[in-house]
């Protein structure tokens, strides 16, 4: 019992240690690095075998045979190895420590840049699978949803230098089950919250956006009036609700629309065509492989699941080769973990759509790579391995589609976050700081009277928005 | 062990009287339903379930010989290039060459491998649809906490649409096993095959599930931020009340089971009533059948081999994802371990990240008796080769991980004479793919259980058909 109680006290105690052992590793940062020898999937331009990627400056210098760095280049042997862009997560709440603002139907105010914790220990765990850059998305507890935020894994670092600079700022929809509260019980004296139904939902999104057209008409007359030289106008009142809607029917702001059904997706699609808006993402789209040519058309994206198929009614007609289906009909597409667990696996998520739909690997690569890089407007900087892009690199023992690799390290901007020898190294000395800390006073129980509270354990409602994780048998 | 992760900040109390609140619009809806179906019997079958992949009539057990493969027997060697014989649903020869039965119908296995069925022990696969938002297709948790006489394969549904997703990937069997309340209830062992759960059951009352009391309450499941602070004094003393809980009942059917017996043989004595809770846990008190505890922890992992050693049962460790830390215990005792986390993230904040996923080559190094399984409720046991071959790619062999999907688990169940290899005499529950079992971008060929063979379709395959040529 002492040592249950040492150790609980020592997990609140160890999670405010500052990540001194990974700050160290990737501080010595050098200008150049040369992995030497790998076999290369570039994404744009096909696999190349014995390989030398260059780096200089976090960005890649030189894809090709037998490259020269200087001699204080740090050298990565990749013999036998696979290099592949860094893997991009399209839906993520990994480091949030909150999702869902839940209260309002339509919450386009609220900012996930502000509630984002860099000590999330799930972002090394995803390094660890070889991702980089995650896509930050508000819950899907509201038809407009709040804003999203781009960040590069760069763990160990503050929290501002995650920001993934120019990427396309964005905002989060979301529709069915969620929104309507399916799950949410009636309680007594409680007014249940508009909308509930899909014919709400797409109410809800109309008035947000005819107020929207009116807002920003306002401040288009203001502007109008003020460079005609008026003078003494008062401003329009600043609305922080409808200017994120503002900047996405001015096609400033990307929406990421959580989905479903076939039905809702081709309302959303309805709206947005005539407020003169584009969809950027369907996100999960389960049933995205029904209207395909549809999605298609209107040039939206789809990012979405393999599986999580059945857990909920509104999944249940989920396939497998949905990813396929959708690809074929020119829909870009990208598989994303909306999930910190699934998040350290989405190599295998891709290679689902070799199995269930036969793309072809450099199809089912994209899903992770180049795809979702569009899908947020990185692509001019990371996606695939070409000279100019940021060197946002994981190393593979093995072909990333065999469920027999795993990740050797991952850089991004050429700086390594994860190193899978430098982890082996340093448990031992873990596993002695962690002994040390058992013994340490505060960590014992006092000699009498009450025992302790045992402690919180901090909150994993980041794990998922909605995927439901079943039942353990 | 619910382990509901929701949607948008509910807690434990909500998510039961979300239950309750989606029983009654599932009541209102299953009343419409019925109104429906009166008019026309076909709708009913396209409800939930599959449209037409429900079979009302088994493919004959037939005489095949799949020639000039590769047969991974997984008991044996490898043989480069043999052939199998199936008839009467058994294998009937393996080998290099063997003699094919006349009119046999044959496969030509060239560049093509035989495995035998993979088997996933620890599913509740039949038992639910779709757990969220209709709960009138949730069979897995029986109210209260002791129903040993709870038994899967009463409720197992032979025509959920699970069941064809899954075997298509090549999983021929699995554990499906109750969930709730500190005694569960009975797993069965069942093919993935069958118009009626008792042609499914390959073992019907395979195993009784004992959730064991956690420190700290409940499953394994919780909604961060809303627990409650306990204390943990109370949390330690509750924990060994429903420990005591549990041993009473097992010494009260232990005490049964003799009385009985005794009646049998002297009919002077008092006749004992018959008490169902009690006579379903006779074979298990006394050893006679294995005794599932699910445990996680390492404290609870202790805790379940001890108890089982004080009341005589045999254990079989049912999730483990601190097994490692117990190999050497384990080893000792002999239990053997159905390893279901290997996909969950690690417990602890300073866990190594591959803890899980190493925990299998961990337990094989330590000789300690495991299986590898999806730990899931069905719908995505199909996954089941994935966490094999992660086990894989952290230390565990690849004859080891494929193992660890066929026979390991065919052997902790006790039913490794039936299934798990290829083996003359075995069930001819086989595969034969394009590939590594394992590998992802492998496809599935053929697939027989039971000696019939069973066409590769499911749900998905005919949504995928119905609609991948919309224009």
């Amino acid at each position: 019992m002492r040592r249950f109680i040492s150790t609980l006290v020592l997990y609140s105690f160890i999670s405010t240690l500052p990540l001194t052992v990974t700050r160290a590793q990737t501080s010595a940062n050098p200008n150049e690095t040369l992995i030497k020898n790998a076999t290369v999937l570039t994404i744009t331009r096909g696999v190349l075998p014995n390989t030398d990627v260059l780096i200089r400056n976090g960005k890649i210098a030189g894809v090709g045979k037998n490259l020269q760095a200087s001699a204080s280049a740090r050298v990565i042997d990749a013999t036998g190895k696979y290099v592949m862009p860094g893997i991009i997560d399209c839906h993520s709440h990994s480091m949030l420590d909150t999702i869902n603002e839940n209260t309002l139907a339509v919450t386009s105010m609220v900012r996930t840049r502000d509630v984002i914790n860099p000590t999330d220990v799930d972002l090394y765990r995803e390094l660890a699978g070889g991702v980089t850059t995650l896509n930050l998305l508000h819950g899907s507890a509201n038809p407009i949803g709040g804003l999203n935020t781009v960040v590069k894994v760069k763990y160990g670092r503050p929290a501002d230098e995650f920001i993934f600079p120019g990427a396309m700022p964005g905002i989060k929809f979301a529709l069915g089950e969620n929104v309507k509260r399916s799950s949410s019980p009636n309680q007594p004296g409680v007014t249940r919250r508009y909308p509930n139904t899909r014919m709400g939902v797409e109410e809800t999104i109309r008035e947000a956006f005819s107020k929207a057209r009116d807002y920003k008409k306002t401040w288009d007359e203001y502007r109008a009036a003020v460079n005609k030289g008026e003078k003494n106008l008062l401003p329009p009142r600043r609305d922080l609700q409808l200017e994120p809607l503002v900047e996405v029917l001015e096609g400033k702001r990307y929406v990421h629309a959580h989905c479903y059904i076939a039905s809702e997706i081709l309302m959303l699609i309805g709206i947005a065509d005539e407020f003169g808006f584009k969809i950027k993402t369907f996100q999960h789209v389960l049933e995205g492989y029904k209207v395909a040519k549809e999605i298609a058309a209107h040039g939206a994206g789809a990012s979405t699941f393999a599986d999580s198929w059945a857990y909920k009614i509104e999944a249940y007609d989920a396939i497998p080769y949905n990813m396929a289906i959708m690809t074929r009909a020119g829909v870009v597409v990208s598989v994303n973990s909306d999930s910190d667990e699934r998040a350290r696996r989405l190599n295998i998520e891709a290679a689902k759509a070799m199995h269930w739909g036969d793309l072809t690997e450099e199809q089912a690569l994209k899903l992770i790579t180049l795809n979702p890089a569009i899908q947020l407007g990185i692509q001019d900087r990371v996606g695939s391995i070409e000279v100019g892009k940021d060197a946002d690199l994981a190393i593979w023992n093995g072909h990333p589609f065999s469920v027999y690799s795993r990740v050797d390290s991952t850089l991004i901007d050429g700086d390594i976050f994860f190193d899978r020898q430098q982890d082996l190294a340093r448990r031992a000395d873990l596993a002695k700081e962690r002994a040390t800390l058992e013994q340490a006073d505060p960590n014992k129980p006092p000699a009498q009277g009450q025992s302790p509270n045992a402690p919180r354990r901090r909150p994993r409602a980041h794990e998922d928005d909605d995927v439901w994780e079943g039942e353990r048998p | 062990m619910t382990r509901v992760k929701s949607v948008i900040g509910t807690h434990d109390s909500v998510m039961r009287r979300q239950g309750e609140a989606t029983m009654k619009s599932i009541a209102t809806l299953t009343k419409m339903f019925f109104v429906v179906a009166a008019l026309t019997v076909t709708i009913s079958a396209q409800q939930i379930g599959n449209p037409t992949t429900q079979q009302g009539v088994l493919p004959q057990r037939g005489t095949f010989v799949i020639r000039n493969a590769r047969i991974v027997t997984v008991s044996g060697a490898d043989i480069e290039n043999g052939s199998v014989v199936i008839r009467d649903g058994k294998i009937a020869a393996v080998g290099a060459t063997v003699n094919a039965p006349a009119g046999a119908q044959t496969i030509d296995g060239r560049g093509l491998s035989v495995y035998p069925g993979m088997f996933d022990a620890g599913t509740n696969m039949g038992l639910v649809e779709v757990p969220q938002g209709a709960s009138g297709t949730v069979d897995t948790s029986e109210v209260g906490e002791f129903n040993p006489n709870s038994r899967a394969i009463i409720a197992v549904n032979p025509h959920s649409a699970h069941i064809g997703v899954t075997r298509v990937e090549g999983i021929t069997n699995v554990v499906s096993a109750p969930t709730g309340g500190l005694i569960s209830g009975q797993a069965a062992v069942i093919n993935l095959l069958g118009t009626s759960p008792n042609e499914m059951a390959v073992v019907p009352n395979a195993a009784l599930v004992i959730n064991y009391p956690r420190v700290g309450g409940g499953g394994g499941g919780g909604f961060g931020g809303f627990q409650q602070q306990t204390n943990l004094a109370e949390t330690l003393t509750a924990n060994e009340r429903q420990l005591d809980q549990i041993r009473k009942v097992l010494r009260d059917a232990e005490a049964y089971g003799r009385a009985r017996d005794a009646y049998a043989k002297d009919s002077s004595l008092p006749r004992p009533n018959l008490n169902v809770m009690l006579e379903a846990l006779v074979p298990y008190v006394r050893g006679l059948q294995p005794v599932m505890f699910r445990a996680d922890r390492e404290a609870e992992i202790r805790g379940a081999i001890k108890f089982a050693e004080e009341m005589k049962l045999k254990p079989i460790l049912l999730g483990g994802d601190d097994s490692a830390k117990v190999a050497a215990l384990l080893k000792e005792k002999n239990v053997p371990v159905i390893l279901t986390g290997i996909f969950q993230l690690p417990n602890r904040e300073d866990d190594a990240y591959d803890l899980l996923y190493e925990t299998a080559s961990k337990l094989q190094e330590a000789g300690v008796r495991f299986c590898i399984s999806s730990g899931d409720p069905g719908m995505e046991a199909r996954n089941l080769p994935l966490y094999a071959g992660m086990a894989a790619a952290y230390g565990l062999s690849k004859a080891d991980a494929l193992k660890a999907v066929t026979l390991y688990p065919a052997q902790i169940m006790n039913v490794a004479d039936r299934l798990g290899s290829i083996e003359v005499g075995k069930m001819a529950n086989l595969v034969v793919t394009d590939g590594d079992l394992l590998e992802i971008r492998t496809k599935i060929k053929y697939l027989f259980i039971d000696g019939r063979e069973v066409p590769l379709t499911s749900r998905h395959t005919e949504l995928n058909d119905a609609f991948k040529a919309r224009k």
